[in-house]
């Protein structure tokens, strides 16, 4: 009873604690569902072991015991070797069933497929994801940042490598983690087995902004996905009325050395693809919800959101950074 | 000057031995003072000094975490910087695992080696102090950089590139690499000390199949230690050079290989989890028995199993790299060979279960905490034995499932085997019990604190918060189970502070204890609380596992001599030296007297390190010279330790 | 056990060479010296199965000067082993020549070794394969002047007259540790000299 009553809390932590959206238990990949079985199995085997040891120690400890013959004094020794015998038999026949389970999922789960429908490039930045779409035809081929469109029950192959220092690529609901190491190209894939808009976040310490490197996989229908990218191929619109062609120009002068926004003349390389920006749901790798009070403030003053960040802090008047906010609010 | 080659030990009577032991007290005793205490080589006041130097590191780290959780009690916290967060948790595993966990059980064994076996001292008693001031020295050069603002920040394992100049410039990496240079020798030259001494030192009649558990555990440690400290060492130096001399080990754009680093880092750092339990296995092993009065069960399948969980730990280092992309073949080997390591952890399980089943427990706070270690221990384990399935390893590494799972194992069979062998042996070294009344709270406290602390962290892993990240977004879902986490770990603290206030309290107004106070069975134990600086007046002659529970356990004919007659050594410091497997009397050996050698030769050795990787030339070329004086001097032939051949 | 069996036993005092204490302990350091050559060149051969560069750096080294340097080595083990043999028998003139020319041996392959080092294409920090060069054999230099001071600690002492055919583990041991650098410096040669020859 009193073991009901501690592990009742515990089990109420660890089911509001898997409604996380990072919880990988209740898995919607291929891969994460495999390996949620495995956990599960390897799981309960864990529990079943710890708590007979807790009651064979709380015999031990508890259980009645004859008058003792010595007084007190040390007893001979009476044998208990058969404790060792049968317990670690009973270990290897165990450990030989897990070992045999653990072997067939790595086969189910760790090859890359040779069909996959999609090869996505991705480079691991501190502390942010580009995102490059690979396609025969070197015109469809377009990039984005921290945000991976994928479609539904298709394998996705992921090329993994780092700009800078290791990284670690991990969307738990979708498959286990990859590390992403420069001087190498690691692959790995992904299959979401329902639509929907998974996290995925840095799990390999890659400095100060390491809690705030998150990204999404966004997982739609094969046509939802085609239309998405299609529209991904798009430039940005041009602006419209005087403070969005004034905030371009803003743009172009003071943001366009590190960004590209497709439809300006904004074409560099160090941080995120702003093309359509508006399509993301959140600014800085996760730091942030989209919305133009957010994007204001971040563009004001990065450093205060995300200590260490990349980004610095340009000086620009309150009308200016306005009409940048309000440029930026058209990139969709 | 004559010198003497041969001698036939006398052997005497305990009365011819009492009368003799004012002579031996002025012999192996050191003078009192600042000077004495700096150049003992008193093995009993080096221990000690390793424990209370683990245990101040070990408040050190503790309030590290302490600052830590309280960053992490509530989503989007802003107590810490990011940066100040890195350095944090950085220091805090240093700390913990570098100046605490390893150095606390060398205090242990080096306080209890010479008891247990039926010695006077270590094998090389110099080397022993230079050893921990070694140790002292390192752990000083990693806490000067915190002090000078910028300490370590990229984690114990210091991955690179992240921790080289171009992405981590600054003085913090080098002094990291500077501290496990010096901790590295000192584990090193520890080592040896403590293999030597096993071959070398034991009581006559002590044959390998008769030294106590611990004994098994230190010296698997060492041999361990002797084999894995070099790659670290080495990662550190060529890390060195890359950062400072501009090469390319670990440097992609160079032709270097980043994963080097993890390998090199992890063929150390496998074996290193291993050093850091195995002794403290071993103080269970003999603790436990002690208070459930009979030998422990299986000792030999014990003995066994602490060496082959060394001898498989050396080939499962991969097992921290399963997600780095490495082949799918090599990934199914270490996988399978990873859990291959829980069948020597079930037979030490098993044996320990049986001894308590099958013997009469005496619930003492000793006990108790070696009771609540076996648990500990079964789920520290079985969380290791889930990380080593490949699949489940790619979810579960990198998360704080990996947290929970590595503090079961370092407090879990570190701290409570720590805990447990200072209240079990600390009448020993001090001559008072600790109390009992305060030591059950701490046992419950600390107990139930550190499960309602660390456990919760297996589920917040599983939820997936990855480790070392400085804060979390409330939308995660890791509110709830970070606050209960800091609570835990706040109750686990008060703990601690409940027993190190009963080590203060009892140091100085204990019970008296006698030289056997807990009955037990082993040859520490037939010698005055606290020993003679000689340990033993007639050194024991051994037939048994337990040479003073002969009587009781009516084993067979043959008895062990402790106090009643022995050999009586008394020209100068000397010991028995015995063969290595079946502990023949040797050879008469001369013991060195107090030295100031290791002393300099740890402070030169420093500077040569320090003036190596800050490029202060000066200092290295001083370093360089005293070092050599000083190992000259220390070398120097002595007569009277007559190097004999025959 | 019998305490009488344990008596009547004259023993040596102070140490046995072959049983000093010193004698296990440089074997330990030999144990721990020999693991942190395997982990050097387990670098080496980690960074060239992995490399996309050409391997070696500038071609297959020379032999040209590298195998005189291994036979120099060689000889210093050998000379060693006859002087430390000679002491034994309680000649101390013979150990005295044998330390001597093993130190101008090791003297002259360390000036071997600068010599190459100094006539590479190539610096410390031009590559990964460069830096292997350097550091690993670096590291072996440095293990050969440890060497030359402990030989001329032990030919300081023999001079002093600290050794005869009964005192002498302190030769005995610095031996030990000397046959240790001319071995690994087999390896060393092995794997730059040799072992890209043999792909």
């Amino acid at each position: 009873m009193k073991a009901a009553a501690f592990l009742m809390p515990l089990l109420g932590l660890s089911v509001s604690a898997q409604a996380s959206p990072l919880g990988y238990l209740a898995g919607s990949g291929h891969d994460a569902i495999e390996i949620s079985r495995l956990i599960a199995l390897f799981g309960g085997v864990s529990i079943a072991v710890v708590v007979l040891v807790a009651l064979l120690l709380l015999g031990g400890l508890f259980r009645r015991r004859e008058p003792d013959p010595a007084h007190g004094r040390p007893q001979r020794d009476e044998g208990g070797m058969a404790w060792i015998y049968v317990g670690v038999a009973a270990t290897v026949v165990v450990l030989a069933v897990c070992m045999f389970y653990n072997l067939k999922t790595i086969a189910a789960v760790a090859s890359p497929p040779d069909d996959a429908a999609l090869t996505v490039e991705i480079t691991a930045h501190q502390w942010w994801w580009q995102v490059r779409y690979q396609d025969r035809e070197p015109q469809k081929v377009f990039y984005t940042a921290n945000e991976i469109h994928v479609p539904v029950g298709e394998k996705v192959r992921f090329l993994l490598s780092s700009a800078d220092v290791i990284h670690s690529f991990w969307v738990p609901k979708l498959a286990g983690k990859m590390d992403v190491i420069p001087g190498q190209t690691n692959v790995t894939w992904l299959e979401a087995e329902a639509p929907g808009v998974y996290r995925g976040e840095c799990a390999v310490f890659c400095g100060a902004e390491h809690a705030r490197m998150e990204f999404r996989v966004v997982a739609q229908e094969p046509k939802d996905f085609q239309a998405w990218a299609a529209h991904q191929l798009q430039p940005a619109p041009p602006p419209g009325d005087a403070e969005i062609q004034a905030g371009r120009l803003t743009f172009e002068s003071r943001c366009a050395a590190c960004h590209t926004l497709r439809g300006s003349s904004a074409a560099g390389f160090a941080a995120p693809d702003l093309t359509h920006l508006m399509d993301r749901s959140t600014l800085a790798a996760g730091a942030l919800p989209n919305d133009a009070e957010h994007l204001a403030e971040w563009i004001r003053d990065p450093q205060k959101y995300k200590p260490g960040t990349n980004m610095p802090q340009v000086p620009l008047s309150e009308a200016d950074l306005a009409a940048v906010v309000a440029y930026l609010r058209t990139a969709r | 000057m004559t010198v003497e080659t041969f001698r036939e030990p006398k052997l005497v009577t305990a009365e011819e031995a009492a009368r003799r032991e004012p002579a031996l007290r002025r012999i192996w005793e050191t003078p009192p003072g600042l000077a004495g205490w700096l150049s003992s080589v008193d093995h009993k006041s080096i221990g000690k000094r390793y424990l209370v130097t683990a245990l101040i590191f070990l408040i050190l780290g503790g309030l590290e975490a302490a600052v830590m959780r309280a960053q992490l009690s509530q989503p989007d916290m802003h107590l810490l910087s990011p940066e100040a967060y890195a350095q944090l948790f950085t220091m805090h595993g240093v700390t913990m695992i570098f100046l605490y966990a390893f150095p606390v059980l060398s205090g242990f064994s080096n306080y209890l080696w010479p008891l247990l076996l039926g010695s006077r001292d270590m094998a090389f008693p110099r080397l022993n102090a230079f050893s921990y001031w070694s140790f002292l020295a390192g752990g000083i050069a990693l806490y000067v950089s915190f002090i000078a603002g910028r300490a370590p920040d990229n984690g114990w394992f210091n991955y690179v590139p992240y921790a080289s100049r171009g992405f981590d410039p600054g003085v913090n990496i080098d002094a990291y690499a500077l501290g496990m240079i010096l901790l590295g020798l000192s584990t090193t030259v520890g080592g040896i000390n403590f293999i030597v001494t096993l071959l070398r030192l034991r009581a006559p009649g002590m044959s390998i199949n008769r030294v106590p558990i611990l004994i098994w555990g230190t010296l698997t440690a060492s041999l361990g230690n002797l084999f894995a400290v070099p790659a670290v060492t080495l990662a550190f130096v060529l890390l060195w050079f890359d950062r400072s001399w501009g090469t390319h080990f670990f440097d992609s754009s160079g032709g270097g290989q980043p994963l080097l680093w993890q390998h090199l880092f992890w063929m150390f750092g496998h074996p290193w989890v291993y050093a850091i339990v195995l002794p403290a296995m071993g103080i269970v092993s003999d603790g436990l028995p002690v208070f459930c009065r009979r030998p422990l069960v299986g000792y030999s399948a014990v003995a066994l199993a602490t060496v082959s969980t060394m001898v498989l730990g050396f080939g499962v280092w991969v097992h921290h790299m399963f997600a780095t992309g490495l082949p799918v073949s090599s990934l199914s080997f270490f996988s399978s060979a990873s859990m291959v390591i829980v069948i020597p952890s079930a037979v030490a399980v098993f044996a320990w279960l049986a001894t308590i089943w099958t013997g009469r427990p005496r619930f003492t706070t000793a006990f108790l905490f070696f009771a609540g270690f076996v648990l500990l221990f079964v789920i520290g384990g079985v969380s290791g034995f889930m990380t080593a399935a490949v699949p489940a390893d790619w979810q579960l590494t990198h998360t704080y499932f990996v947290v929970a799972h590595l503090h079961y194992v370092i407090i879990g069979i570190n701290v409570f085997a720590v805990v447990g062998g200072v209240y079990f042996w600390f009448p020993k070294m001090t001559g008072r019990f600790m109390n009992e009344t305060l030591g059950k709270w701490s046992f419950w406290v600390m107990f139930i604190g550190f499960n309602l602390g660390f456990f919760p962290m297996h589920i917040a892993g599983l939820a997936g918060m990855p480790r070392r990240i400085y804060t979390y977004p409330a939308d995660a879902g890791w509110g709830g189970v970070n606050m209960v986490i800091t609570l835990g770990s706040y109750l686990f603290a008060v703990g601690v502070l409940l027993f190190l206030i009963n080590i203060v309290v009892s140091r100085f107004k204990g019970r008296a204890a006698g030289a056997n106070p807990w009955d037990g069975g082993t040859l520490e134990w037939s010698v005055s609380s606290p020993p003679p600086p000689y340990n033993f007046a007639l050194i024991p002659i051994v037939a048994r596992r337990h040479p003073l529970w002969e009587e009781q356990l009516a084993e067979g004919e043959d008895r062990s001599s402790t106090n009643a007659k022995g050999f009586l050594l008394d020209h100068g410091r000397e010991t028995l030296g015995t063969t290595p497997i079946d502990a023949e009397p040797d050879v008469i050996l001369k013991m060195p007297e107090d030295s100031w050698m290791p002393l300099l030769l740890a402070l030169a050795v420093s500077g040569l390190c320090t003036g190596l990787l800050l490029k202060l030339w000066f200092l290295f070329g001083i370093g360089t010279a005293v070092s050599l004086l000083a190992a000259v001097i220390w070398l120097w032939p002595r007569r009277y330790l007559s190097q004999v051949e025959r | 056990m019998n305490t009488s069996v344990m008596s009547g036993k004259v023993l040596p005092v102070g140490s046995k060479s072959r049983h000093a204490s010193g004698w296990w302990g440089m074997l330990t350091v030999v144990a721990t010296e020999a693991a942190l050559f395997a982990y050097l060149l387990f670098s080496y051969y980690y960074v060239a199965a992995h490399t996309t560069n050409p391997w070696p750096t500038g071609g297959d080294p020379k032999l040209d000067l590298a195998i005189p340097g291994t036979l120099i080595l060689i000889a210093g083990s050998l000379v060693m082993a006859w002087g430390e043999h000679g002491i034994r028998r309680g000649r101390n003139g013979r150990l005295a020549a044998g330390l001597i020319v093993s130190i101008l041996l090791a003297l002259l392959f360390l000036g071997i070794q600068f010599w190459e080092w100094f006539h590479k294409p190539f610096a410390l920090d031009y590559d990964a394969y460069s830096s292997l060069y350097f550091v690993i054999t670096g590291f072996h230099m440095a293990h050969v002047a440890v060497g030359v001071v402990m030989l001329v600690a032990v030919l300081l002492w023999t001079a002093l007259g600290h050794f005869d055919a009964e005192r002498h583990s302190a030769v005995s041991i610095a031996v030990i540790y000397w046959h240790f650098v001319t071995i690994v410096w087999l390896a060393v040669f092995f794997t730059f000299y040799l072992s890209p020859r043999l792909i």
